[in-house]
């Protein structure tokens, strides 16, 4: 039954593939400790991009997927992780902390700090519904940013400096599997059911005895933990951060991604989250039509499959075949169609 | 089991209901009649706690409920069976039935209860692993009432389970209303179809812009004139 935390899904379609791509990267590591240089720094850099996106993609996906609260907000909490965890680790670094604990010490600071900016904003703004919600979260996602524009500890639009680079492959790596699995695990459980009802419908929900107030700000807390946490790990990769890089515009190419990949499937927002972070770089060559052609894809992709590329079914082989084979219209016991909203 | 007093509710300006009192015995079905826009929905909704009544009191097994969130009132034993059929259109049968019973952990329980919806209608069985969105009206209806009996409510409350099912349909739907409740839950029963609703109720209240007009056993009002003319067509 359903009701138990399902991992069996997970160890069927997002284990194999995600394991051989890790594993794949992870002997390139080992051979370079070797001296054996397989990927250089600018690979690395858009492996490192691409770990961080999907963090922020699969919990955005919590929000907006799962959930059904359009939140525009997102790249809000990844600054207030990454300001947070910056500013602690320049100021820890004089401290003789190791490395391994001070690390994940200030990014687990910079990700509460968030989820509690999250709950600030959520409580009173999560009884909007839609396109309020929307324009609220937009709002506050704002407010954040100018509000470190105009600190001193944050050097405004200066921008921090100095910030340890402490983020690695590893690193990234090691967090965003443990994103990923809570938020599957979250997904699947009790929880993830509650969740799903009040995006299906928020009043049948509530008469069911689902206390709505209570997971839609649980799943707005928890998906900004997690993107203070991305943001950590992006300020100490870059090793410079600045209220720019936080602005509206991201919180749209997170929301993007989770699209794009399909509400609701966390797969879909990891498979997304890496096309979206490799395509540009892919299409370097283009030179200056290189957005052109990106901004068509999108546009293309959006006309023929608006669900996104998974709409709410997790990546499967069961799922490709389905694809693969073509498609009848209307025959009786096939597909079911898009359901009605009653 | 449930007594109302004076409750008054209203949407803004709107005062929807203007102080009814009712009540309503363990064991019983009691029915609530009126035409389109009396309260009927109101009445229910407040009970639920989807709704917070302006004033009075609402009592059920002598505890006072009006001011207690939705999820209690679950909790305590209430059950509503929404107006117009709000499924989960995107999840299947079997998990809008597990959606049901959101508040209980005894997983044996709950599948045995499953298997009671399922007896009860057995046309869900059949569908239970299709999407609750691609059921026909009548079957939406036919698992909104399952739904609402997966958390084993000791109080039911139906709102218009008839509403847009054929004759031959509202008939079967009834037949289980009467059944759901000789299996020991207690049923408030909110109808437009006054004919049905009397035949199987023992007690029925008369709702008219937010208040109650008429009240006795649903005998009595089947054969009352003023109800003949206005609600049983003649
Ligand atoms: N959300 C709302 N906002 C404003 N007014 C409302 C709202 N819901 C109901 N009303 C009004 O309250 C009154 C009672 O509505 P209610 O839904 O309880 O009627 P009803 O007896 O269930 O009718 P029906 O048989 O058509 O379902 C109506 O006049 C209706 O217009
Ligand atoms: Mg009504």
């Amino acid at each position: 039954m359903a009701m138990k935390i399902d991992v069996s899904g997970l160890k069927k379609y997002l284990l194999p593939a995600g394991l051989a791509f890790l594993l794949l990267i992870n002997l390139f590591l080992v051979l370079e400790f070797f001296g054996v240089e397989v990927i250089d720094r600018y690979v690395k850099g858009i492996l490192i991009l691409m770990q961080i996106n999907i963090i922020l993609a699969v919990s955005l996906n919590l929000i907006n997927g799962v959930t059904g609260m359009l939140s525009l907000g997102h790249a809000g909490f990844m600054a207030v992780g990454a300001y947070v965890s910056a500013i602690l680790s320049i100021f820890l670094s004089k401290s003789n902390l190791p490395e391994v604990l001070l690390f994940p010490l200030v990014l687990c600071a910079g990700g509460l700090a968030a989820a509690f900016i999250g709950m600030l904003i959520g409580v009173p703004t999560l009884r909007l519904r839609g396109d309020y919600l929307a324009i609220a979260t937009l709002g506050f996602g704002e407010i954040i940013r100018v509000v470190i524009l105009n600190l001193d500890i944050t050097k405004g639009a200066r921008g921090l400096p100095g910030i340890p680079n402490y983020t690695n492959l590893w690193w990234v790596e090691l967090f965003m599997v443990l994103s990923v699995l809570v938020i599957w695990n979250i997904i699947k459980s009790n929880h993830g059911r509650a969740l799903v009802s009040i995006r299906e419908n928020e009043i049948a929900a509530e008469a069911m005895g689902v206390h709505t107030t209570y997971y839609k700000v649980s799943a707005f807390v928890i998906g900004a933990f997690f993107a203070g946490l991305a943001g950590g790990l992006f300020a100490h990769y870059l090793g410079y951060i600045s209220p720019k890089s936080f602005d509206f515009m991201k919180s749209i190419e997170i929301l993007l991604m989770v699209v794009l990949g399909g509400l609701g499937s966390l797969t879909g927002s990891v498979i997304a989250a890496i096309v979206l972070t490799g395509l540009p770089e892919l299409l370097r060559f283009l030179q200056s039509y290189r957005m052109v052609i990106y901004s068509l894809t999108l546009v293309l992709l959006m006309l023929y499959r608006q669900e996104g590329l998974f709409g709410r079914d997790e990546a499967s082989a069961e799922l490709l075949r389905k694809w693969l084979t073509p498609r009848k219209k209307n025959h009786p016991g096939g597909e079911a169609g898009e359901p009605t909203e009653s | 089991m449930l007594e109302i007093k004076e409750m008054r509710v209203a949407y803004g300006a709107i005062k929807a209901l203007k102080g009814i009192s009712f009540s309503v015995n363990a064991g019983e079905i009691v029915t609530l009649i009126g035409a389109n826009g009396a309260g009927k929905s109101t009445t229910l909704k407040t009970i639920s706690g989807l709704l917070r009544p302006q004033s009075g009191s609402i009592i059920f097994e002598g505890r006072e409920i009006s001011t207690a969130p939705s999820y209690e009132i679950v909790s305590l034993g209430i059950s509503q069976v929404p107006e117009g059929r709000r499924i989960f259109p995107r999840q299947s049968v079997l998990e809008n039935l597990e959606l049901g019973a959101y508040q209980r952990k005894d997983y044996k329980g709950i599948k045995e209860d499953i298997q009671q919806v399922f007896s009860y209608f057995p046309r869900l069985a059949e569908r239970q692993n299709q999407l609750a969105g691609t059921l026909s009206g009548g079957e939406q209806q036919m698992l909104a009432i399952g739904r609402g009996l997966m958390s084993r409510p000791k109080l039911m409350l139906l709102d218009e389970p008839s509403m847009g099912l054929a004759p031959l349909l509202v008939q079967d739907i009834f037949r289980i209303i009467k059944e759901i409740n000789a299996n020991g839950a207690t049923i408030l029963l909110v109808e437009q179809n006054a004919n049905m609703a009397l035949s199987i109720a023992k007690k029925a209240y008369v709702l008219e812009t937010g208040k109650i007009v008429l009240s006795g056993s649903a005998e009595e009002l089947s054969r009352n004139e003023q109800v003949r003319k206005a609600y049983l067509g003649g």
